[in-house]
């Protein structure tokens, strides 16, 4: 039995592995940017717009706003990385319902690599935001003793990540796949099921994590007065 | 729970990989679009706003031209009101005056009426009286009313005051005098042929009231009515029965006089007056006419 879809090798030259974990990743890929470039290229202007746009633009707004409330000022700076996130993440999840796929999110190289991707992410918006002595000062909060805790967090959370997503995703397999050979028939479905809830929600999960540790480091790296401000203005926001 | 490092470093690449695509074909044009609805339906708001204030302004400019035109319309109407008034005032004066002068033309007229019937009336009469004179005349003295007339002119001749006669001579010798080498003519004019007896009589009594011998014309004109006149340079003596027609006509109009009054007024009835000859027509003819000299001094004749 096959836990990862690491496993499944197509073509292999030294460290070189084409494996079934890429090639769904291609795929998912291609389907995304493919649904992309076919909703977006009848955009309209006017007032009066399609469903599918109308849809689109839903959950796009949707997007906005939950990074928005977050604590970001800018969404439309994060979006692109989050909201691909998200929704790479959620069509890996929700694919599950075709027969003899593995999700790639399934592969703990996959979650691993997003939780890197976050990793990475949130220095880089954080120096982005602030320069790089603004970000550095970040770890030096509250006080310098903080520092070593700091680190540690940093690094313990992208595992967490890591871990979380690569625990729920292959474990609603594993489930799916015991359960076939318990109670071959209706059983498995309900598990299916809950599996594409689960899936949904950790992809949800999983993009407001990384969108919180981006937050955390644009607004770590910011003048407490300016944070306060920012704070102000959300709530406002919400209020309104 | 084995990490493969190359499949980690390919999906990381893969995921940024994604996010270029999906940033490039999914949250740009869909950001773009939203805003540049927004700005859109933001300027739509914008404009529907001008255009708002510019219709609240044109409204009011409105109402307060419309309530201008009512002032306007108002002052408009009761100056043509006054004006009408005015102009009825006028048309009715000049209907007045027009009606006025309608009927005082009518009264004119009827009056004229009045007196064409007047005059037709006593021309019949006149004929009428004649012929029953002359018919009563004849029956009872065999005598012409012509014979009686010439008679009675002459019988007037003879009574003549002293007064008259000498006016008369002294008109003949004056016409004498003017013409020169000619004897005064006497001209004598008759409504009837007279015959030769009375022309002789007439001849006799003249030249003896003249104590001369003169010469005569005798001429036939049937306008002078049952009469007969002597005509001799502007003395004039004559004879009709003219007077009694006058008489009658006297009558008949204040009769009708008194009949018009009545019917205009419609008020207690006029009496009629109890002695009016033209009422009994029969009287007339019976009634000895009186005979009435009439002498007129007509110059230049």
């Amino acid at each position: 039995m096959k836990l990862s879809p690491d496993e499944t090798i197509f073509w292999q030259h030294g460290f070189i592995t084409i494996n079934l974990t890429i090639v769904t990743t291609w795929a998912i890929m291609l389907v995304l940017v493919v649904g992309s470039v076919l909703i977006t290229r009848k955009l309209k202007t006017g007032i009066h717009i399609s469903r599918g746009q109308c849809i689109l633009e839903m959950m796009v707004t949707f997007m906005n706003n939950q990074i928005k409330e977050i604590g970001l000022e800018k969404p439309e700076q994060y979006i692109g990385f989050i909201g691909t996130l998200f929704l790479f993440i959620a069509v890996a999840n929700l694919c599950i319902i075709f027969p003899w796929y593995e999700a790639p999110t399934g592969s703990l190289s996959t979650t691993t690599a997003l939780a890197i991707c976050v990793f990475m992410a949130v220095p880089f918006f954080g120096i982005v935001k602030s320069g790089i002595g603004g970000y550095l000062k970040s770890y030096l909060k509250p006080t310098f003793i903080m520092l070593p805790f700091n680190l540690i967090s940093e690094v313990s959370r992208t595992l967490a990540l890591a871990v979380r997503l690569f625990g729920n995703i292959m474990s609603g397999g594993m489930i799916v796949a015991i359960l076939l050979s318990i109670t071959p028939f209706i059983f498995p479905i309900v598990m299916n099921a809950l599996g594409l809830l689960t899936g949904t929600v950790q992809a949800y999960i999983f993009s407001i994590l990384a969108t919180v540790y981006i937050a955390a480091a644009v607004h770590d790296s910011k003048p407490s007065d300016k944070k306060l401000q920012v704070q102000t203005n959300n709530k406002e926001d919400k209020n309104g | 729970m084995k990490i493969n490092w190359f499949t980690v470093i390919a999906q990381v690449i893969n995921f940024l990989i994604l996010v270029w695509l999906l940033r490039r074909f999914l949250y740009k044009p869909v950001l773009n679009a939203i805003d540049e609805r927004e700005k859109n339906i933001a300027s739509q708001l914008k404009d529907a706003e001008a255009k708002e204030t510019k219709a609240k302004k044109e409204q009011a400019e409105f109402a307060r031209k419309n309530e201008t035109f009512d002032k306007e319309k108002k002052a408009l109407m009761d100056k043509a009101i006054v004006e009408t008034n005015e102009e009825r005032q006028k048309l009715l004066e000049a209907a007045r005056n027009e009606a006025t002068e309608l009927r005082s033309k009518l009264d004119k007229s009827l009056k004229d009426m009045q007196e064409n019937l007047n005059r037709d009336i006593s021309q019949k009469t006149l004929q009428e009286v004649f012929a029953i004179a002359r018919k009563a005349l004849a029956d009872l003295a065999s005598l012409s009313l012509e014979e009686q007339s010439a008679n009675i002119f002459i019988k007037r001749i003879n009574d003549l005051k002293k007064d008259e006669k000498k006016q008369f001579v002294e008109a003949f010798k004056k016409g004498s005098n003017l013409h020169a080498g000619s004897q005064g003519l006497i001209l004598i004019q008759s409504a009837f042929d007279l015959p030769e007896k009375q022309q002789a009589e007439i001849k006799s009594a003249v030249n003896e009231v003249l104590g001369t011998k003169t010469q005569f014309q005798f001429k036939t004109a049937p306008e002078i009515i049952s009469g007969i006149e002597l005509t001799s340079n502007g003395y004039k003596l004559a004879w009709s029965i003219s007077e009694y027609l006058n008489s009658l006509q006297k009558n008949i109009s204040e009769m009708l006089n008194d009949k018009t009054i009545k019917d205009e007024t419609k008020k207690a009835p006029v009496e009629v007056p109890a002695e009016v000859p033209v009422t009994e027509p029969e009287k007339a003819p019976i009634v000895k006419p009186k005979v009435k000299f009439k002498i007129k001094s007509e110059k230049n004749k």
